[in-house]
């Protein structure tokens, strides 16, 4: 029986293979868009736990200096004096140009088991370990990429994460040019009888960290992918759901019999559910293979932001991994299930001995209207005191949520009473009015896909383009010297400076220090007093004498990513250097750390081992290339060694392109996704529609009237929806750079618009809904009469 | 994993600790014993970075107030990776303690390792003082020489032990002059020993402390040679007569079931005389599974020529050292020909 019913069912894709071919290419795109972002996620998060795993330090306590500068010699030799078994670690980072290797140097003899490093083998390369020029040990990719010059032997080793080496101490030691250890790690057990470690040492205790700081950093970038991909696989959702709801329509004759021969109707469910599951199975295995190419494709453009935007070091590669695959399938069933849901207990609801009338599907009662409508308003209200009263990154995506679901629900009431308001002379476009309004319910879910995709995209590229031109003026102010040069060493660079002092304006050394500020990473700079700083530092708040303050060391300024995530304010006191009050707060994009910045007599006093090697030159603009040929000529220095300000500027402006190119690619795709939406739907109304045009031809109008007036609509509908995407996107936008901006970068944009966008979006909008309703529309301006006719005729 | 490795380049034989020169490949530029040496004292009491393994190794057989017995080892091992000396992370001199404590009931034991150039680990010939980490062998000793009168302690996971030591003998050396030779091919070493100290001390345990009374062995011994390929693992014995007599045996077992032994008598006024392979017979009379092992617990020593014919049993037959590379090391006592106590370390059993 269930097999007689199965085949009677499944006898309708054969006779509408594009209803199937519809159905499968909805959900395989739903699937392919979520699941290629979970892989990205799932591989950029196992990245992060590789190398927050590196050596055992997910799981092993560590000593530090409370300001992140090295723990002396002296102090790691007191503990093991004592009695406590503490291992040192010299880490640092190489950077030569733009190739950067991170390195963790160890003390294998004292290392705690749990620091599993990587395998060596064979006498001779532990003896080469140990002794200079040492090794390094790196990953097969780190190997193959771009390296500082001047290396010990690399050997390859699994388990090293991507730009990272491992080394022993002493070669650490001597490429770093450092001697104390970065911090010390605590074996778990220590020997009997000792008293509590902190109460042997001045150093501050840090617990393994659950999320190391990258991950913490990062996890807001991956929360946006995730939201864009929830918000495709929605989209694609809605294709399903009029794809399903078509075939369940057209089925009710099929099934009437059915339950007219005597199949019951547990057996004609269950085989409509078999029927449905077979089809998202073999979708969703065609989504999880387009999800792995989205994926893929998206991965290097991923790294390369995740490295600009937060030093993350991810390998550009994505591994298949079957847990996502899985994942990726379940949901997809789940969502076929939900988008299924309606079709199956109307079919459940179905009086046995109804006549098996087609009616405009999914007719959506006046009452259905209302309580969306005051859902909707519900969930306005919930996305606005969410805005208000929220705080933090999930309150600010439910807010964008709660707008998004609040506005597509909203849709068909605004369309109903935009109709409303045109008054139509004459019968017919008094007849093309009403058809329209009429019709709003069964295009209304393909009309809420367009109008989250058109929201969502104008939304982001209101906010990447306020980004752009305030990162852009940003660039202007920050990089206001002509020349930047970087020596081998502090003392070259000592050289330097005075040699070229008298032949420029100013020389401006640049010096920084990593420490830890709040218990965060972050950068400490030190500047001289000079009128570059004074007239063209980008402030958002400072005291009146600020730049005296700094000058004379009782002052500190801060970016604006200290300032809110700590909550900081003007005259607060900043643990550096005996505490230092906050005189103010800067701007500083691109950067997810702290930073702070003093004069530099008092960076000297703090940091006095970070000697400036890298300084800006202020002179003439002309000047410049002479110099610049000069200082390559004269002082001999490596071409990447001198840099303008227009190099600076364009690998500034390629990071934070890199930084939007994923959002920008998920945008084009989710917009895709809408257009096939609204194609679906407009196919099934097409057949649907045929009694309701019928009588029109039949009293005189031309199937090519009726064909351009079905375009004309198409198009109508597809602009109303950007009209009211509009205020929607805008809204998107405000809250993406007021709340989520804030709590994933910590900085805040003024908003700026890009009417010239919109235009472009809009042409888009109509070109998708006009390419959908083209075959539609072309078959009804050929349809043979006789078909037309046949609808007086066949009354079912 | 690394640290495994460095373990095996410090110890690159099953032959090990006092079966030194257990290094997997012979290392040129090294410094190689040769016969008759002159000892510099207390310069010889400090390191020799120019040979490739070195140590300072003492043993105590002690007694708790109540009678209950006890042993304790404490090992400092140097491994030079080269034979240069170095300041700082670069040094190639590398170190390893040992320390061992035996109970009747039970056996504890602790690892540390150590790079010398930084002040970690090392040892300071004048004012003695031999240390790695919180141990260390330190010299108390008011004139006369350095290592007459020692401190001694050492920590482990669920172990300490903090003992003075007091020479009433004097230092005595091994083989020629000094000159131990390991193997029928020449393999040898430089070895001398304090067998003559009086100890005191407290032992901490997890019950408590424990004070103790007891004597005590010190072995010093450098080279750079490897062991015979041969060779598979060694038997050592350190015995104290009950008439004040003290004696050193040891047996080098090769893969065909042989050993080359050599054996030093000591008078209990430290006159010494050496005994050279096969001399001293060393039959092992039962077997104990320690650590998934088979190993040869109970002993019968001969020694005609001494008129030595005595049957070894240990203070607790499951002594193992549970370090990177796990051997036996434990006291004994024995009946026969002659009474007394000792200890005894067995290598190279798999």
């Amino acid at each position: 029986m269930l097999y007689a019913a199965l085949q009677s069912l499944s006898s309708h894709w054969r006779r509408h293979p594009g209803q199937l071919v519809m159905l499968a290419l909805g959900l395989a795109l739903a699937t392919a868009l979520w699941s290629g972002v979970q892989a990205i996620n799932a591989e950029a998060r196992a990245a992060y736990d590789r190398a927050a795993a590196t050596l055992g330090q997910d799981q092993l306590s560590r000593l530090e200096q409370s300001d992140g500068q090295p723990v002396p010699t002296a102090e790691f030799l007191a503990l093991r004096a004592a009695g406590y078994l503490v291992s040192p670690v010299i880490s640092g980072e190489l950077r030569e140009g733009g190739a950067r290797l991170r390195l963790l140097g160890i003390d294998p003899l004292t290392a705690p088991t749990e620091t599993q490093s990587p395998t060596l083998t064979g006498d001779t390369d532990i003896a080469d370990f140990f002794t200079a020029p040492g090794l390094l040990l790196v990953s097969q990719a780190t190997a193959d990429g771009d390296l500082p010059l001047g290396l010990p032997p690399l050997r390859i080793a699994e388990n090293v994460p991507p730009a990272a080496a491992i080394t022993d101490i002493s070669t650490a030691a001597r490429l770093l040019d450092q001697r104390d250890p970065s911090y010390l790690l605590i074996a778990p057990d220590q020997p009997f009888g000792l008293a509590p470690i902190t109460d042997a040492t001045n150093l501050t205790l840090r617990s393994p960290e659950v999320g190391s700081d990258i991950a913490r950093l990062t996890d807001s970038f991956h929360l946006n992918l995730t939201a864009f991909g929830l918000l495709s696989f929605g989209v694609g959702l809605f294709i399903v759901h009029a794809a399903i709801g078509l075939a369940f329509e057209q089925r009710r004759a099929t099934i009437r019999t059915l339950r007219a021969l005597g199949t019951p109707l547990r057996t004609i469910l269950l085989a409509l559910g078999l029927e449905l599951a077979a089809i998202a199975a073999l979708a969703g295995l065609i989504g999880i293979l387009l999800g792995y190419v989205i994926a893929a494709s998206l991965m290097p453009g991923v790294a390369g932001t995740l490295r600009g935007l937060y030093g993350a070091e991810i390998e550009g590669v994505l591994r298949f991994n079957p847990d996502w695959a899985i994942a990726a399938l379940a949901i997809t069933l789940l969502g076929t299930a939900v988008a299924a849901a309606q079709a199956m207990v109307r079919t459940a609801q179905m009086p046995l001995l109804a006549p098996a009338m087609p009616r405009a599907w999914a007719q959506a009662s006046g009452r259905a209207l209302r309580l969306q409508t005051l859902a909707a308003i519900a969930l306005f209200t919930l996305a606005a005191a969410l805005a208000v009263f929220g705080t933090g990154l999930y309150a600010a995506f439910a807010c964008l949520g709660a707008l998004l679901i609040g506005a597509a629900l909203a849709l068909p009431a605004v369309m109903t009473s935009l109709l409303s308001l045109v008054r139509p002379k004459g019968a017919f476009t008094e007849w093309i009015v009403a058809d329209t309004r009429q019709q709003i319910p069964g295009l209304s879910l393909a009309l809420m896909a367009l109008l989250l995709a058109l929201a969502a995209n104008i939304g982001v590229s209101t906010m990447v383009g306020s980004f752009r031109t305030t990162f852009l003026g940003w660039l202007d102010q920050r990089l206001a010297s002509e020349l930047y040069v970087t020596a081998a060493t502090p003392d070259e660079a000592e050289e330097l400076m005075q040699a070229l002092a008298p032949d420029v304006d100013a020389i401006l050394p640049i010096v920084s220090a990593p420490t830890r500020l709040f218990d965060r990473p972050a950068d400490v700079f030190g500047v001289v007093d000079h009128p570059t700083y004074r007239q063209a530092w980008p402030f958002l708040a400072a005291t009146q004498d600020a730049w005296d303050r700094v000058a004379n060391g009782t002052g500190i300024l801060v970016n604006e990513q200290l300032f809110r995530r700590e909550a900081l304010s003007l005259g607060d006191v900043v643990p550096l250097a005996d505490g230092l009050p906050i005189v103010g707060i800067y701007t500083d994009y691109g950067n997810p750390n702290g930073q702070a910045i003093v004069s530099l007599t008092r960076f000297a006093e703090t940091f006095p081992e970070d000697r400036p090697r890298r300084f800006a030159i202020r002179i003439a603009p002309e000047d410049t290339p002479a110099l610049a040929t000069r200082l390559r000529t004269e002082f001999g220095l490596p071409a990447d060694a001198v840099t303008n300000q227009a190099q600076v500027k364009a690998f500034s402006v390629d990071v934070f392109e890199q930084t939007f190119r994923v959002t920008g690619a998920l945008n084009v795709l989710t917009l895709g996704v809408a257009g096939i939406a609204l194609l679906t739907s407009l196919l099934t109304l097409a057949d649907l529609r045929l009694p309701q045009l019928a009588p029109i031809w039949a009293i005189g109008a031309s199937r090519a009237t009726l064909a351009k007036v079905e375009m004309a609509r198409s198009l109508a509908l597809a602009a109303i929806t950007f009209v009211f995407a509009l205020p929607v996107g805008l809204a998107l936008a405000w809250i993406l750079l007021a709340f989520v901006n804030v709590e994933a970068f910590g900085w805040r944009l003024p908003m700026q618009v890009f009417p010239a966008d919109w235009l472009l979006l809009l042409a888009l909008a109509l070109l998708a809904a006009g390419l959908a309703a083209l075959g539609p529309t072309l078959r009804l301006a050929r349809m043979p009469p006789a078909r037309l006719t046949q609808v007086f005729a066949q009354e079912r | 994993m690394l640290r495994y490795l460095v373990i095996s380049l410090l110890l690159a034989t099953p032959a090990y600790p006092q079966g030194f020169a257990g290094l997997g490949t012979d290392a040129p530029g090294f410094a190689v014993p040769g016969p008759d040496p002159t000892f510099t004292f207390p310069d010889d009491h400090g390191p020799h970075p120019d040979y490739r393994i070195e140590w300072w190794y003492l043993t105590a057989t002690l007694q708790g107030a109540d009678g209950t017995r006890y042993g304790i080892q404490w090992t400092l091992f140097r491994s030079a990776l080269a034979p240069v000396e170095a300041d700082g992370w670069d040094t190639p001199q590398l170190f390893m303690g040992h320390a061992g404590l035996t109970t009747p009931a039970a056996h504890y034991s602790a690892e540390r390792l150590a790079r010398g150039g930084i002040g970690q680990a090392g040892v300071i010939a004048d004012p003695f003082r031999a240390f790695i980490d919180d141990w260390h062998m330190t010299s108390t000793a008011d004139g006369g020489d350095a290592l007459n009168a020692l401190t001694l302690t050492a920590r482990g996971a669920n172990f300490a032990y903090d003992l003075a030591l007091e020479a009433t003998g004097p230092v005595i050396f091994h083989g020629d002059g000094g000159y131990s030779v390991k193997s029928a091919e020449g393999q040898a070493s430089y070895y001398y020993s304090q067998p003559f100290y009086d100890v005191a001390g407290v032992l901490e345990l997890p019950d408590g402390p424990v004070p103790v009374t007891g004597t005590a062995w010190l072995d010093r011994e450098w080279s750079s040679q490897p062991l015979s390929d041969d060779q598979a693992g060694w038997d050592w014995f350190s015995l104290q007569l009950s008439d004040g007599a003290r004696m050193m045996a040891f047996g080098l077992r090769d893969r065909q079931g042989g050993s080359f032994t050599s054996a030093t008598w000591i008078d209990a006024d430290g006159t010494t005389q050496s005994y050279g392979d096969g001399h001293v017979i060393l039959t092992p009379q039962a077997t104990t599974e320690v650590a998934g092992r088979t190993i040869p617990t109970e002993w019968r020593l001969t020694f005609p020529e001494r008129a030595v014919d005595i049957v070894t049993t240990p203070l607790n037959a499951q002594s193992w050292m549970e370090t990177s590379f796990g051997y036996w090391e434990g006291p004994i006592a024995f009946t026969g020909s002659h009474e007394g106590i000792g200890y005894l370390e067995m290598t190279g059993y798999e």
